[in-house]
């Protein structure tokens, strides 16, 4: 049990780390669950895609073993060309898989996304096979660098992961409660029609929410390349169901739940990997969300959405 | 006729009343399609089934080559299999995403009862009836607390709920039980290296062992599961599914007894996939984990929805195409043969009412490829490859067709790069197609599609298990965009 406790400082840091990458993942899905009522489960294709944009990005500006740019420039470029691209993938999907679907039944997009997600597995797997990439954070960031506190070491790369994150989560939350742009999304999530009516341009507000919920989809998965140095491109299945649950934990729909239900699942699934095996931090995970969806399906932070009929 | 989608008059009052106005415009319209599929509607169900099976068994007869036979079983255990979700996704309307779990739950039922992992050799008549009342009663406990549950939120916990049962049978290879003090770690399922060695099935002192007696069994169990879905589907329960499937709360009000239908529906479902996962397990020989993974559980929709969701021939006819098409796939002439066969059919069928621009679209095309491979294998000789028709090819029907795509095609010496980036250009021209209206459409079609046929030639061809899932991912985007009730479906009536 002492070494548990001791352990438990260190547990914490990588839980805030995963955290923070599940916050942004959560973010995009209910960003777009909020104003569609849509489960978008492409967006997990959507991470593995921003992934290997970033791996892209690198290789191009690493050639061999020397860098081209300055490593923070790199950073930051692969950080937005993952960002642009997969903004711009996630409207795409919206404009052919769920823009004409979007008075069908609620059946037709689900499977519609279900084909999406397939398609860009498998697209990935064509161009890319089924080898594992390699992110070399080493030549990025030195390993050696960190901080100790308290027992337990922060490596760099895990403080730029959290700092990045919460960066974009505060400049998400700046725009939607802050700006014009924020008050028509909100508005739309609301209630679409009445929004519609106000003189806002639903559709401009829809594919600016796929856009912006992809990007952050895009930056979890460079963040993530970064942290755990290997991509393939089955990794956004499982990411975008844990993402998913994250975002049901805090309540769907809602930004600050995501990005609460993201820290918490990400703890939640290092505490377990410390103290009971990582062989089972997956089925930990499952077992979260489906908890959290019988007991409390509204979510943590989530307000009773009245059926309309 | 209207323009406007279908669905956006479902629901009005017009709409129903004009049901024999449309029967009668679209005789008038439809000419042989319509008679034939009125014809296919007047013969008796069970008739049709005992025809279908009476063909389905002469196969052995003329199909000598074991892997041949070997897909054929396998089409049997899909069609089974959709039958199945079709009763949960179909007629309930139940996003079930959990479905393959109840597969592998049977089929690693009769795997841990007959085989040396337990030592326990239990005969079939025993283990089937076990592993029906099991798997209802997972289906009946996956239910259950799903009931609260609607629509999108169902299908993430019945995902879960199939990644879990994944997962268990991934890792219950090194179980340490708390209380029991074991010496070493007790393996249940063998982990990622399954359990083999299974017992063959053992009927009335026969033992099926060849892949033909397989394959009469497994045609023997398609035949009571269809007729027990179909029965299902005619009485009073089949009608409550589709009250439920259309709405929910009007069945409720109307007294359907919605909690106990719906989970008699996970039930049934699942009882068929445990089945289908006896016969699997019993017919393989093995069982791994990666049999009863998510790419199986995309099949099957893909399936169920090609052959139209809520209807009984469709998932049957979408388990035929979809497991016989990909192995045509297989061989590089007759996958070009279709290749060809679909892109020139599409676009004159597409293009009905204007033949000419499709021959058009199509001349253009030959064009193109024409143009394109004088001028660059005049400037750039060394960047292409001049392939040599191999002696099995030039001799066999198909020398015609490669010698003509030899005029057409620039086959690249770097084909896995430039394929590569061609399959992303010809995604770009595609999607541009789709969203762009009148002539630019036409205009850039006609690079789409030679791009198109390029990554055909360079990447696809060598890759028929991958282009095989990217059919399916871009099959059930296009159905549920373009044909929601599938091939033999009933249309859905839309709630507004």
């Amino acid at each position: 049990m002492d070494m548990l406790l001791r352990q438990l400082p260190q547990q914490l840091v990588n839980g805030l780390t995963l955290g923070s990458v599940y916050a942004l993942i959560a973010l995009g899905y209910s960003m777009v669950y909020g104003i569609l009522q849509l489960l978008n489960f492409a967006h997990g294709e959507v991470y593995m895609i921003g992934a290997f944009i970033g791996w892209g990005v690198f290789a191009l500006l690493v050639p061999g073993n020397t860098l081209l740019l300055p490593a923070s420039v790199i950073i930051l470029l692969m950080l937005m060309a993952a960002m642009l691209g997969c903004g711009f993938l996630g409207v795409v999907i919206e404009w052919f898989a769920y823009r004409p679907l979007r008075e069908a039944p609620r059946i037709a997009p689900l499977i519609s996304a279900l084909g999406v997600s397939f398609f860009l597995q498998n697209a990935v797997l064509l161009t890319m096979s089924a080898r594992y990439r390699a992110y070399r954070t080493g030549l990025l960031i030195p390993r050696t660098w960190g901080i100790s506190i308290f027992g337990a070491t922060i490596s760099f790369t895990r403080i730029l992961v959290i700092v990045v994150a919460v960066l974009l989560m505060l400049i998400l939350h700046h725009l939607v409660q802050k700006t014009r742009l924020g008050k028509a999304m909100r508005a739309t999530a609301q209630d679409r029609e009445a929004a519609a009516m106000m003189g806002i341009d639903v559709d401009r507000v829809i594919v600016v929410t796929f856009f912006i919920g992809s990007a952050l989809g895009g930056a979890a998965g460079v963040l993530v390349g970064l942290l755990f140095t290997q991509i393939y491109h089955f990794m956004g299945f499982t990411a975008g169901l844990k993402g998913f649950t994250a975002a049901v934990c805090g309540g769907i729909g809602n930004i600050p739940g995501a990005m609460l239900g993201g820290f918490l699942l990400g703890i939640i699934e290092s505490i377990g990997v410390g103290f009971i095996s990582p062989r089972y931090k997956d089925l930990i995970v499952f077992c979260v969300l489906i908890l959290i969806l019988l007991f409390r399906p509204r979510g943590l932070l989530g307000v009773k959405v009245q059926e309309k009929v | 006729m209207s323009t406007k989608p279908d669905w956006e008059q479902f629901g009005k009052d017009e709409w129903a009343a004009r049901e024999e106005a449309r029967l009668r415009e679209a005789e008038a319209a439809g000419g042989l399609s319509f008679r034939l599929r009125r014809a296919w509607k007047g013969v008796d169900t069970r008739l049709k089934l005992l025809v279908a099976l009476a063909v389905a068994s002469t196969l052995p007869l003329f199909v000598h080559n074991p892997y041949h036979m070997r897909v054929a079983g396998l089409t049997g255990l899909y069609i089974m299999l959709s039958l199945g979700l079709n009763v949960v996704a179909g007629f309930a309307g139940l996003l079930d995403l959990g479905y393959v779990a109840f597969y592998g739950l049977g089929a690693y039922t009769y795997a841990l009862l007959a085989s040396p992992q337990f030592h326990q050799h239990r005969p079939f008549w025993l283990v089937l009836p076990l592993v029906i009342l099991i798997t209802a009663l997972f289906g009946f406990l996956l239910g259950s607390p799903s009931m609260r549950l609607r629509g999108d939120y169902l299908a993430i916990v019945t995902l879960g709920f199939g990644q879990i049962a994944g997962l268990l049978l991934l890792n219950l290879n090194r179980v340490r039980l708390p209380f029991l003090h074991l010496e070493k770690p007790l393996n249940i399922t063998g982990g990622p290296n399954g359990i083999i060695n299974i017992d063959d099935i053992r009927i009335l002192g026969y033992t099926v062992e060849t892949v033909s007696g397989y394959y009469y069994l497994i045609l023997l169990f398609v035949a009571l599961v269809f007729l027990v879905v179909f029965h299902l589907d005619r009485s009073r329960i089949g009608r409550a599914w589709r009250a439920i499937r259309e709405d929910e709360l009007a069945a409720q009000t109307m007294g359907v007894d919605t909690r106990r239908l719906k989970l008699l529906a996970f039930s049934v479902g699942a009882s068929i996939a445990g089945t289908a996962g006896v016969l699997f397990a019993a017919w393989q020989g093995a069982v791994f984990p990666s049999n009863f993974d998510v790419t199986i559980l995309i099949i099957l929709y893909s399936m169920v929805v090609l052959g139209g969701v809520g209807s009984i021939w469709g998932p049957v006819s979408g388990a035929l195409i979809l497991s016989i098409l990909p192995e045509l796939l297989r061989s590089p002439e007759v996958a070009r043969l279709m290749f060809y066969g679909a892109l020139i059919l599409g676009v004159m069928g597409l293009s009905r009412r204007a033949k000419m621009r499709g021959l058009a679209l199509l001349g253009g095309v030959g064009v193109l490829g024409m143009a394109l491979k004088v001028t660059l294998t005049a400037l750039r000789p060394e960047w292409f490859l001049q392939p040599e028709l191999k002696l099995s090819v030039a001799r066999s029907t198909f020398a015609p067709l490669m010698r003509a795509l030899n005029w057409w095609m620039l086959f690249p010496r770097d084909s896995r790069g430039i394929g590569n980036a061609a399959f992303v250009l010809a995604l770009f021209l595609l999607l541009g197609v789709l969203r762009l209206k009148g002539t630019a459409q036409y205009v850039l079609l006609v690079p789409g599609l030679y791009t198109l046929a390029f990554v055909w030639e360079t990447r696809l061809v060598e890759e028929p298990s991958v282009t095989r899932m990217l059919i399916f991912g871009v099959l059930l985007v296009l159905m549920m965009n373009y044909r929601p009730q599938g091939l033999f479906g009933q249309r859905w009536v839309q709630r507004l």
